[in-house]
């Protein structure tokens, strides 16, 4: 009698286990590990938890799954360490399956290194270090919106082409800002341009007057912003008040986020080139989903950051339901499987170092007068397309690419 | 192009003069500080809150009711020292018998909670507030191109500065406040309000916080974090100029601002610890700072 007790008890616990054995505890756990409230919150932060929210909603209206879905957020400080401790304490204790966003590349390239220790996945939307798919990749992690390259030779490149051939960096002094400048460097000498110098900024800067005065005072063309978030709006809205324009330099924000713009106002913000993947009112598509985000996240409209956490949660949820597991490195090799119709981005593909590629676009801001309301912000220039948009495979370095 | 030991004169005349500008928000903010603390014994930590909030009021000024910079000039520190005075008649006045350490905690959580609010329903990108147009342009001056409204700001600081100094150091109303801070019972025997004198000066020093807040309007971004960037600073101004002294908050201010600036020219990345060394080192050689008495 005890026998049989015994052998349908596990009969039972086998049968049980082997169905749900590959989604532990049956529940897929979302991280979204942020700067909730420093320079790049505006960029990825709260609005990045409305993102992953509405993704997972809309995501278990199409699928109906067996599994349950958490969405857990926590913020990194900019701090590398603070970044990655909490990063190891959500894949130890909490069953977090997968980290999103994590605007700040210091940050995010530390994640990366613990989520491959843990074989957990992470698809960064936030950070912009091109590193992340280059000498630093991992079969763990996605880059999923834009990087330094593709910034650099979107912006770098038209600038130079258009008679800004001479450049002085104002850099951000870490991981994002060297990367930015180094490949930004490399676009502008190869499309026969100078660098005549650069000054490196700690992160978080209120002030640039005497970094501006050290661009003004090496008579460069233009004044590249190798920064984002608080340091570009404090670097532009300062040169303005320096005359900078006025003086025959021009500015390039490399790295502009549409909450940038708002933040600068139109009237000082005109006329910047910024290369971006997504924009809220390219077609109907992006302009639906933003209006719902806005809803949800003080009237403010989607920056691309927030626009990639959602759809990487939805291909995330994809590639696990279709797989039946939430084991990072397998997850991470189905989304590299195939390309798909990402439903904000357009076509992409996620190649083998792990760099997700769609279209870039290159716009300018408008005057003043070509807008008709809040966040009517951008034209269009061009259409960069999704192969020559990012850096060749077999430049980056990466030691995935055989 | 003039050198000077390898330096280009040019150049180090315009991050001097940079400097200047930077040691005006110092000086002012160091003041209030000192102000607070020379007076009233509190530490409070609060003020870059209140700087923050006061250019928020003045940028709600400019869009809710249409009032320009000069109007802000004006009513901000006016709305600043009245929630000064809240804060000190609510919270303060229960903390002056209890250890430094309470005034300091509660001011310290009262700047998290300012900071909080405004984050949550601001954002952190900042406001934009335009240059009044009357300020607005410049001068050059050869080396540079000096905004008219930072060469405002720094004529502004120092005599703001100045008259506050003026004002507790050589009029009747000042040395009534300082006699009450050393003595109070005394001077209440002599039938002065001594508390009415106290919460009055903390919102003198809020008010000042709050008219730092609106000069900063327009040049540094109106967000819930330019307060905290620059507390800390300000705090290590007061502790290197000596805690209590007000002459020396003032020449502190203005002094480390052009280190600064120099240091930004010669060692950019280390333009953000240079002021913390030199507190190490005055807390090393003369700990009561380089003004102060006790």
């Amino acid at each position: 009698m005890r026998l049989k007790m015994l052998a349908a008890a596990a009969a039972l616990a086998l049968g049980v286990g082997s169905a749900q054995a590959q989604i532990s505890g049956n529940t897929i756990k979302i991280g979204v590990l942020s700067d909730m409230s420093s320079l790049y919150a505006d960029i990825g932060g709260p609005g990045s938890v409305v993102a992953a929210k509405m993704a997972v909603e809309d995501w278990e209206k199409m699928h109906h799954p067996k599994f349950k879905i958490e969405v857990v957020s926590g913020d990194h400080l900019n701090k590398p360490d603070v970044g990655a401790q909490i990063a190891r304490k959500w894949y130890d204790e909490e069953g977090v399956d997968v980290i999103v966003d994590t605007p700040n590349s210091g940050v995010a390239l530390a994640v990366s290194q613990v989520t491959r220790e843990k074989n957990k996945a992470f698809i960064g939307s936030g950070p912009g270090s091109s590193d992340l798919t280059g000498s630093k990749c991992s079969p763990n992690t996605i880059h999923w919106v834009y990087d330094t390259w593709m910034l650099a030779n979107g912006t770098g490149t038209a600038v130079v082409k258009h008679g800004g051939n001479t450049w002085f960096f104002i850099t951000a002094d870490y991981a994002f800002g060297h990367a930015l400048e180094r490949d930004t460097t490399n676009a502008v000498e190869k499309a026969g341009g100078k660098v005549l110098g650069s000054v490196k900024v700690p992160l978080n800067t209120q002030d640039f007057s005497s970094f501006l005065l050290q661009a003004q005072a090496s008579k460069a063309k233009i004044i590249g912003l190798a920064n984002a978030g608080g340091d570009t709006i404090n670097s532009i809205k300062q040169a303005a008040e320096f005359g900078i324009v006025k003086g025959g330099q021009n500015l390039a924000g490399l790295l502009v986020f549409i909450s940038d713009v708002h933040g600068i106002g139109l009237e000082k913000a005109q006329g910047l080139i910024l290369t971006a993947n997504f924009y809220w009112d390219m077609n109907d598509k992006t302009r639906a989903w933003s209006k719902r985000f806005a809803k949800l996240d003080n009237n403010k409209m989607p920056t691309m950051v927030q626009a990639g956490v959602y759809t990487s949660v939805l291909e995330y949820l994809n590639a696990v339901n279709a797989i039946h597991s939430d084991d990072g490195g397998k997850v991470i090799a189905q989304m590299k499987k195939k390309p798909f119709d990402d439903p904000l981005f357009g076509k992409s593909r996620v190649r083998e170092d792990g760099r997700n590629i769609h279209d870039a676009y290159l716009f300018q801001v408008k005057t003043p007068a070509e807008s008709k309301g809040p966040y009517d912000y951008y034209k269009l220039l061009a259409t960069i397309p999704a192969d020559e948009a990012f850096r060749p495979l077999k430049d980056g370095g990466c030691p995935l690419v055989k | 192009m003039t050198t000077l030991f390898g330096i280009s004169v040019p150049a180090l005349m315009g991050q001097l003069l940079i400097g200047l500008i930077n040691g005006s928000f110092y000086a002012l903010l160091s003041l209030g500080l000192a102000v607070i603390f020379g007076l009233l014994n509190i530490i409070n930590f609060t003020h870059g809150a209140q700087y923050m909030v006061g250019a928020f009021v003045a940028w709600f000024l400019l869009d809710k009711a249409g009032l320009g910079y000069w109007w802000a000039l004006l009513l901000v520190p006016i709305v600043l020292a009245a929630v000064g005075v809240l804060i000190e008649r609510l919270m303060l006045k229960h903390l002056y018998k209890l250890d430094h350490l309470y005034g300091l905690l509660l001011t310290f959580g009262l700047a998290l909670i300012f900071e909080g609010v405004f984050t949550k329903r601001f954002g952190s990108a900042g406001l934009p507030y335009s240059i009044p147009d009357k300020l607005s342009g410049g001068y050059n001056l050869g080396f540079m191109f000096l905004p008219t409204y930072r060469a405002w700001v720094i004529a502004a600081s120092l005599v703001i500065c100045l008259g506050t100094w003026f004002m507790i150091e050589r009029t009747k109303l000042g040395s009534y406040l300082r006699a009450a801070t050393e003595n109070p019972s005394m001077v209440q025997a002599f039938g002065v309000n001594v508390p009415r004198m106290v919460t009055l000066t903390y919102g003198l020093g809020v008010g000042l916080a709050g008219l730092a807040g609106v000069f900063a309007a327009p040049i540094y971004q109106v967000s819930p974090q330019m307060g905290s960037s620059l507390i800390i600073v300000v705090f290590a101004v007061v502790v290197i100029g000596g805690m209590g002294s007000i002459m020396g908050s003032i020449v502190t201010g203005f002094g480390l601002g052009i280190i600064e600036g120099l240091t930004k020219y010669f060692y950019p990345e280390a333009s953000n610890t240079v002021i913390f060394v030199i507190m190490a080192i005055v807390l090393m050689v003369r700990p009561q700072g380089l003004f102060g008495q006790r």
